[in-house]
């Protein structure tokens, strides 16, 4: 038996030791918006952030996870009142297809919070994780500019602002 | 693409991990980041994972004489960030910017990839280079003999690597760290580290089955005239195998170029 906090809900859970944090999110809490990709940790679609650090949730069993506070894509806003990363990807056009956005957007946050990205190489080497096959990344990183400096940390995450 | 079956534990103690360590085909587990991906490309098929991340003492950076002692279960975001890293080996936090990418250095561990052992991976290198003593829960290793090839230690089957020993550098020596990669963050087509304090060092990366020092070209080194001559052994001294990032052929000149811009660096940093 595990107990995760996430996005603010607790929740036990019997798992499989081999089960996968990508797969318990999905599955066994239905919070979709955490994509799998790759499932080997190059794709950077599936990152979530665990006590405070972005992490690869392909890379984690939940097990793992155990006693953990994670924060996923879900946690950041909602369609009626997104998060000022999120509007800002809006804004810029820095989605099309969406699949890689929920790792951008989580990776995005931690880098905002770890990193001063003076410049946007500092922003293009935060972002060489998480792959994109849509918009060739520039309008990402415009938009993870827009809003340095200002507080994107998100609902769910005041406990670990910084 | 999901792992196969396997048990698991989270021992307390490295007595406990030690003991879970007995069973037939365990492994042990602590960021993953280089082990749960070959489970998931099934690879391997362990009966048993011991996560030894819940054992506690084991991600301290403490001073040790001047030098550092790096509990095996620092992360490399720690590394990355550590004051004490940066001032006293400023070629180890220079290496571990080129590290993977965020996500993975905040789970990755120093032990693991010390462990884990990929010729292109930085912290084997590193550790070859700054002459580490590394601590298990059974002896303690002279880095330069923890390799026996690629992917291989003289680690037994339940023995634990606990502590990274790193000797305090003479004042004033100089350092360089140079890589070469496909995309920032992704494993080495070839590294060179340089120290130049009471001896020059240097160590390629991503070229051989394990970092080595490179020491017919070391001994041609006196001063800054050598440069040129050190790098061309260097690239000479080597054995890359060739694959579908590059070429042997393109991995010796690589190591050769990356020499001379270490050493040049190296060379303009010593006081």
């Amino acid at each position: 038996m595990i107990a995760v906090v996430v996005n603010g809900v607790s929740y036990e859970r019997a798992v499989e030791p081999r089960m996968l944090l990508a797969d318990f999110l999905r599955y066994e809490l239905s919070l979709t918006g955490t994509h799998v990709g790759c499932e080997q940790g190059v794709c950077g679609a599936c990152t979530v952030i665990m006590n405070g650090d972005s992490v690869r949730a392909c890379l984690c069993f939940a097990v793992q996870a155990d006693g953990a506070e994670i924060e996923t894509v879900e946690g950041l806003g909602t369609v009626d009142d997104l998060n000022p990363l999120q509007q800002a990807f809006q804004e810029h056009h820095a989605l099309q297809c969406g699949f890689c956005t929920p790792g951008m957007l989580m990776t995005g946050v931690d880098l905002l919070r770890k990193y001063p990205l003076a410049t946007d190489r500092e922003i293009r080497e935060g972002l060489s994780g998480n792959l994109c096959r849509c918009t060739g990344y520039e309008h990402i990183v415009r938009a993870i500019r827009s809003v340095v400096g200002r507080s994107v940390v998100g609902r769910s995450v005041a406990g670990h602002e910084r | 693409m999901k792992p196969p079956a396997f048990e698991y534990l989270a021992p307390r103690t490295l007595e406990q991990a030690v003991a879970a360590l007995g069973a037939e085909d365990a492994k042990i587990l602590a960021g993953g980041q280089s082990l749960v991906p070959m489970l998931n490309f099934r690879l391997l098929a362990p009966s048993l994972l011991v996560d030894i991340t819940r054992i506690p003492g084991l991600d301290n950076v403490d001073d040790w004489d001047g030098g550092l002692r790096i509990g095996a279960l620092t992360r490399h975001h720690a590394l990355e960030t550590s004051p004490l890293v940066r001032d006293r080996f400023p070629v180890l936090h220079a290496a571990m910017a080129e590290v993977a990418h965020l996500a993975i250095r905040n789970r990755g561990t120093i032990g693991g990839s010390l462990c884990h052992g990929d010729p292109a991976a930085e912290l084997p290198g590193m550790v070859v280079l700054l002459d580490a003593q590394l601590q298990t829960t059974q002896r303690l290793i002279p880095a330069a003999e923890f390799y026996d090839g690629t992917l291989s230690t003289v680690l037994g089957a339940d023995e634990i690597l606990t502590d990274i020993m790193l000797p305090a550098l003479p004042p004033g020596t100089g350092w360089g760290f140079e890589e070469f990669a496909r995309r920032s963050g992704d494993f080495a087509l070839a590294a060179v580290g340089v120290l130049i304090g009471g001896e020059v060092r240097i160590v390629a990366i991503g070229a051989n089955e394990k970092p080595i020092r490179l020491l017919n070209a070391e001994a041609l080194f006196n001063d800054a005239s050598d440069i040129d001559a050190v790098a061309e052994a260097a690239g000479k001294e080597v054995s890359p195998e060739g694959d579908l990032h590059g070429s042997a052929e393109y991995r010796c000149h690589l190591v050769k170029v990356l020499t001379r811009r270490a050493l040049r660096a190296a060379w303009e940093r010593t006081s």
